[in-house]
């Protein structure tokens, strides 16, 4: 019972990560229909930030957040520029070859660099007990960070004015700019939001796992399992289906072989995308 | 025209593919047959992946999970049930067929980027599936006792005889696709291809075609999986379904042309061939796929018809020719 419980624990908290990092994909893809293929790198980019931050430059993990941030978003806005801008209007097959020619171009360079040898930030903060539970703290932090920035983008998606006007865009772009809205700034903004909270997910996942360059890649296909969950183009769906599958991968090792995790979960994933495409929170209309 | 004239877009892929066969036979250097022999595969993938993708308009971006798919039957038949190299290969594309039809049933209602994700899902799920199922090795594999290749005159004998078959299923892929284009079939997948809906209300059955369109494209890379892990000598899960080839292959049709005969001969040719070099230039070989990615963002930005389309539109003449 006390493992069932610890498990559960884990799962629930990296659930929370997942869910940023999916929250990203989703709010791209339900303002302008793109599945950012390059979704995994750009977590891999927040690791690696945040191991450079940390390692190198002995930033605090946690100011360090706040570069990455700015950084992955900034990092979205010129990839939108360059290359989403031109292929948005384009079939299927243009965006998403388009976002995965950026995949390779971050990853060959990242292999360049960095090699593909693990790395780890080397940062802890100790553990602690409640109840019958030992939590490690940065775990712990690092679930409350992924809640206060899903509050922010819910606050900045719903009360200030350029939230507003991204709603307004993946809502129907034409009448938004009809109304004076500058859509092609807007769907940078959104750009550069999506691939923010990948790589925050990213770097906050680096506070307490190893990774590699290719590290993102795993998540990336997470995040496209939450996303279908949640319903693809409904960050708040995405969020949920983020601790979902958190708690998937909490259960399943308790009676099962770790090993039969993502065999259960893209099982899912496909089932899902079959019987109820909208996911289980309903998609973007 | 006259009647062999019809048949000149066939007779050109086939005429490129013979000359790709003959290279290395004149040169008789090993090397030489190695490069021609990947090439050949992803001719024939790619050739393959554009029956579904060019003809049909779907994206998938999982196709290799019929190539490690058919492998992993075909291997399991000639190491542990000691079938020969031929009903193996047999095999392998008939369950790769039968799986891609129960799959497609299901899977080809879901449209644009649903049905990539799906492809995605479906590839993963395999995957994550056999690294977990010990009769087919588990997450180690299997490998091949090197007596096997003594029945085929040993193993130098028979690389040769795999390169031979490699050289016959590409032709057989390529007259297949040719067919496919060129067939009231293939008029439908077109149709499907430009609007699904509208071929529907015009009495395409969309449904079946799609699903046979998928069978067909599926079966050749479950034969050649046979083949090429036959030729390594061993199988593993994850160099047995690697996403990141599914995604070359789409490169190499985009490349020449989707939805064209010869435009995935020519993009397969000239991204492995392009591969190869980077691979063994100094200062390109750690950035090989950043170079590789700069090149299909520059295809799918400015020539999104691939260069057999592009000349095809560009001059009108050449459509006889070039199919």
């Amino acid at each position: 019972m006390d493992f069932l419980l610890a498990s559960l624990s884990d799962g629930l908290l990296i659930g929370f990560i997942y869910g940023i990092a999916a929250m990203g994909l989703s709010l791209i893809f339900g303002v302008m229909d793109v599945i950012n293929l390059a979704h995994g790198p750009v977590i891999a980019l927040g690791m690696f930030s945040l191991y450079l931050l940390y390692s190198v430059l002995g930033l605090h993990p946690y100011f360090g957040l706040v570069i990455v941030a700015v950084v992955g978003l900034l990092l979205g806005m010129i990839m939108y520029a360059i290359v989403v801008r031109r292929v948005i209007d384009a079939p299927h097959l243009s965006s998403l070859l388009a976002t995965f020619a950026v995949n390779m171009v971050i990853i060959g360079l990242g292999t360049a660099v960095f090699s593909t040898a693990p790395y780890n930030v080397d940062f802890s903060l100790g553990r602690f007990s409640v109840g019958p539970v030992t939590l490690i703290a940065t775990r712990v932090i690092g679930a409350l960070v992924a809640i206060l920035v899903t509050i922010g983008l819910y606050i900045f998606l719903y009360k200030s004015r350029p939230g507003r006007y991204i709603r307004a865009v993946a809502n129907n772009k034409t009448a938004a700019e009809l109304v004076g809205v500058p859509s092609n700034f807007i769907l940078a903004l959104s750009f550069g939001i999506g691939t923010m909270l990948a790589a925050l997910a990213g770097a906050l996942i680096a506070t307490f796992f190893p990774f590699t360059i290719l590290a993102g890649g795993t998540y990336e296909l997470k995040s496209f399992v939450i996303v279908v969950l949640g319903g693809l183009g409904n960050p708040v769906g995405a969020l949920v289906g983020g601790l979902i599958l958190g708690l998937i991968e909490g259960i399943i090792p308790t009676f099962m072989e770790t090993t039969w995790v993502p065999v259960v979960e893209f099982v899912m994933f496909v089932m899902i995308l079959l019987v109820r495409p909208t996911g289980l929170f309903g998609a973007k209309q | 025209m006259k009647n062999w004239q019809k048949y000149l877009g066939l007779i050109i892929s086939l005429l490129a593919v013979t000359l790709l066969a003959v290279w290395p036979l004149i040169t008789s250097k090993p090397v030489d047959r190695e490069v021609a022999f990947t090439i050949l595969k992803g001719i024939a993938l790619a050739s393959s992946l554009n029956i579904i993708l060019g003809y049909t308009g779907y994206v998938s971006f999982g196709h290799i999970v019929y190539f490690g798919l058919g492998g992993y039957i075909g291997f399991y038949l000639i190491s542990q049930q000691g079938w020969s190299i031929y009903p193996s290969m047999l095999a392998g594309g008939l369950i790769a067929g039968l799986f891609a039809f129960l799959l497609g049933k299901a899977i080809l209602r879901l449209r644009g980027a649903y049905f990539a994700l799906a492809t995605i899902g479906v590839n993963m799920a395999v995957l994550s599936f056999i690294s977990n199922f010990d009769l087919l090795g588990g997450p180690i594999g299997m490998t091949l006792n090197f007596n096997i290749y003594k029945e085929y005159g040993g193993a130098a004998q028979a690389l040769q005889l795999i390169f031979y078959l490699m050289v016959a299923i590409t032709l057989i892929t390529i007259i297949v696709s040719y067919l496919v284009r060129t067939s009231k079939f293939g008029l439908g997948l077109l149709a499907i291809r430009e609007d699904e809906d509208a071929a529907e209300v015009m009495g395409v059955v969309a449904p079946n075609l799609k699903t046979w369109a998928y069978v067909l494209s599926a079966i050749f890379p479950g034969v050649i999986g046979v083949l090429f892990f036959f030729k390594n000598g061993s199988i593993e899960p994850h160099p047995a379904f690697p996403l990141h080839t599914s995604i070359e292959l789409i490169v190499m049709v985009m490349l020449g042309g989707q939805g064209t005969v010869f435009g995935p001969i020519l993009g397969a040719a000239a991204y492995q061939r392009m591969r190869g070099l980077l691979l063994t230039t100094p200062i390109f070989k750690n950035i090989q796929l950043s170079v590789a990615g700069v090149l299909l963002l520059i295809i799918v930005l400015f020539i999104p018809a691939g260069v057999v389309g592009w000349i095809r539109n560009r001059f009108p003449i050449t459509r006889r020719v070039l199919q």
